[in-house]
């Protein structure tokens, strides 16, 4: 013990760190700040300190080559000890890291702490939550796989959507002319020097500032924050009702950073690493490439804008979004900060959240897409086809043969992109149904060139069965007499 | 520049001064081949090189009034580039004569489309894209029809001219026009 005392003050001696480190331990927070509410930037921290220590363990094996990075990932997967495990702490944390940031920035904002004097701390930490989806994004390319494949094309397109530059763009992100090798070793450099250097510099800074402004106090309603007189009522309180980091308030951070690093190891063990999927072989295509989970959003808002409005909405949206969040702290420095009196605040949160919940949620089962096998591997229900005529079966035939089933599902099979057609015949009449299947529209492909005439009358003939049992289909009033003669109505068949 | 009460340290500020101002000349010079280096792949005189004419195979791999997979190995290619250079595209062979090459890429984000001969549909299979069997848009998120590789047939062998991922601002676009259909 003694030895140790005599090395620390050898050392002290010649570095003279030992009063400063003690200052910033040391330094007072309000009381009320000792909150698990205040755990949220340190875990954070510690799962940051955490991917760098896993990122250079699988740097050690890993091969950033566009030839080798799947067949490496393979023996970490396989052959080397613990390797699997390693990339799952890894891909797990980085999962971890993005939650824990997004909480930490919601409870600062609801806690106005990014008002005055605090504007920079802010600000800083909005450009850490981009260089952790960054690290996110790239990340998700170093596993090198069919989905970071098609996900590098997903990029490229939007890139390409950038006036003038679009092009230069592409062959710049990419590294060349294609995805392919050197578009690897760019996302590597960016993954694993240049976001995690830039990251470490802002880290200090956001550090630095929450050190010399001292963390935001515990928001009481009615305590406004005024420019002139902020920073003597914080010293007066620190002074008041202050009391030491350490150890006053750190043993909740560090409880909680442990905890969070038990929870990142036990979804490692238990759920194992991310993928590799498929080989990054683009002559492969039969694969429906989805994005990580942080991503599935964007994945469902890009299907569900509006075509004329998609590009100006991808390549303005973010900007105004970033905009939006270094604007804040210079719109709304001063005023109330507890999230009591700021219902808008609040419902923004909320807002944000259930907007992100749901796209994620739409994301993991994507209603848009095509079910592209369904044609072939979702039969139609025996129900839909008893009692029928030779020529309605002749016509679910051809819905089957002619892939309708992929985008139209039947009692819940088959694909969601159309509308369901369990009671189509309720909705349109028979006219009404030979012009949808020939001319198409509404987001459907006319079928005109593709069906020759029998095939459309059985197909029409199979649509016009599909409705409740007891429930007339829908008719054209006026056809009897357009036609000169009441027509003979089919009765209603049961199903 | 210089401060009149203390002429000792203007003049050695204004050292430090033209040191910096050194310094600033000397990454300035240095700048010029770091940014060449960097925008390398964006530069015109690399990217006219990016494309050429590429053979796809016999005629006979393409029945006339048939569409088949085809895959081409791209003709800038690094030995690490490994299966990522090995490119999918879809050959229609229109009459026996002409021929039709289109990118596997659709035309919204870049996904690979899927040929339905029953339907004479391309499906993709990402946000739903359609395109009918001569490339031009069926339905969907695509605002165009899909990319069209130019084509030439050269004793008994199918050319394309290709090297570059398709994107939706290509400029060898398929000019084929916007399909829209009311209901």
């Amino acid at each position: 013990m003694r030895l140790v005392q005599q090395l620390g003050e050898w050392f002290d001696e010649r570095l003279q760190l030992g009063r400063t480190l003690r200052e910033v331990m040391e330094h007072p927070v309000p009381r009320q700040t000792a909150s698990w509410w205040y755990v949220f930037g340190s875990a954070a921290l510690t799962i940051f300190v955490f991917q760098i220590a896993t990122g250079i363990l699988l740097a050690l094996v890993y091969v950033p080559s566009g030839a080798e990075a799947w067949n490496s990932l393979q023996t970490l997967n396989q052959q080397i000890a613990f390797g699997w495990f390693i990339r799952a702490l890894h891909g797990w944390g980085s999962n971890f890291m993005l939650a824990v940031v997004l909480i930490h920035m919601a409870q600062v904002f609801l806690f106005g702490a990014y008002k005055f004097p605090r504007e920079l701390t802010w600000i800083a930490g909005v450009f850490l939550l981009l260089m952790t989806l960054g690290m996110a994004f790239t990340g998700q390319i170093m596993r090198f796989d069919q989905d970071a494949y098609w996900g590098l094309g997903i990029g490229a397109s939007i890139a390409s959507r950038v006036p003038v530059f679009g092009p230069a763009l592409v062959n710049l992100m990419l590294g060349g002319p294609i995805i392919a090798g050197a578009t690897l070793s760019r996302f590597f450099a960016l993954h694993v020097f240049v976001i995690p250097g830039l990251l470490i510099a802002f880290v200090g800074l956001h550090l630095l500032l929450v050190l010399k402004l001292g963390v935001n106090e515990w928001p009481m309603p009615g305590r406004i924050v005024r420019r002139a007189t902020y920073e003597r009522e914080y010293h007066e309180l620190i002074q008041r009702d202050g009391a030491p980091f350490v150890p006053y308030a750190v043993w909740k951070d560090i409880f909680f950073s442990g905890f969070i690093l038990l929870c990142i190891a036990a979804c490692a063990l238990l759920l194992g690493p991310f993928g590799p999927s498929g080989q990054p072989d683009p002559t492969i295509i039969q694969t429906a490439p989805r994005p990580d989970a942080f991503f599935l959003w964007i994945y469902t808002l890009l299907s569900y804008l509006p075509p004329a409005a998609e590009t100006p909405i991808m390549l303005i949206g973010p900007v105004i979004g970033i905009l939006v969040l270094l604007a804040l702290p210079f719109v709304a420095g001063e005023g109330e900060k507890s999230w009591r009196r700021r219902p808008i605040a609040v419902l923004t949160i909320l807002l944000i959240a259930v907007a992100l919940g749901t796209m994620t949620q739409l994301g993991e089962h994507t209603p848009w897409s095509p079910v592209m096998d369904a044609w072939s591997s979702d039969p139609i229900p025996t129900e839909y086809l008893k009692g029928r005529t030779p020529l309605e079966h002749q016509g679910a035939l051809v819905f089957q043969a002619k892939q309708c089933h992929n985008c139209h599902s039947l009692a819940n099979d088959g694909g969601k992109r159309g509308p369901a057609l369990d009671s189509v015949a309720l909705r349109l009449t028979n006219d009404q149904l030979i012009r949808q299947v020939i001319q198409g529209g509404g987001n459907m492909p006319a079928y005109g060139k593709n069906l020759s005439a029998a095939e459309t009358t059985a197909l029409v003939k199979f649509l016009e069965t599909l409705h409740p049992p007891g429930q007339e289909p829908a008719r054209d009033a006026s056809r009897g007499v357009a036609v000169g003669a009441i027509e003979e109505q089919p009765s209603p068949k049961q199903r | 520049m210089t401060s009149p009460e203390s002429p000792d340290l203007s003049r050695r500020g204004f050292l430090a001064k033209l040191g910096l101002l050194f310094n600033v000349g000397v990454v300035a010079t240095l700048s010029a081949p770091i940014l060449a280096y960097v925008l390398s792949p964006a530069s015109r005189k690399s990217n006219a090189g990016y494309e050429s004419w590429v053979p796809l195979g016999s005629l006979d791999h393409f029945p006339s009034g048939q569409t088949r997979f085809a895959t081409y190995r791209n003709p800038v290619v690094h030995p690490w580039d490994g299966e990522t250079a090995d490119i999918p595209c879809w050959v229609r062979n229109v009459d026996g004569k002409k021929f039709q090459v289109f990118a596997i890429n659709c035309m919204h984000l870049g996904c690979p489309v899927r040929w339905f001969p029953q339907s004479n549909l391309f499906m993709c299979p990402c946000h739903g894209g359609a395109y009918y069997k001569d490339g031009s848009r069926a339905a969907g998120p695509p605002e165009r029809g899909l990319f069209e590789y130019p084509n030439k047939i050269e004793g008994g062998t199918l050319l394309i001219h290709a090297g570059e991922m398709p994107t939706p601002v290509s400029r060898a676009c398929n000019k084929s026009e916007l399909v829209v259909i009311d209901s």
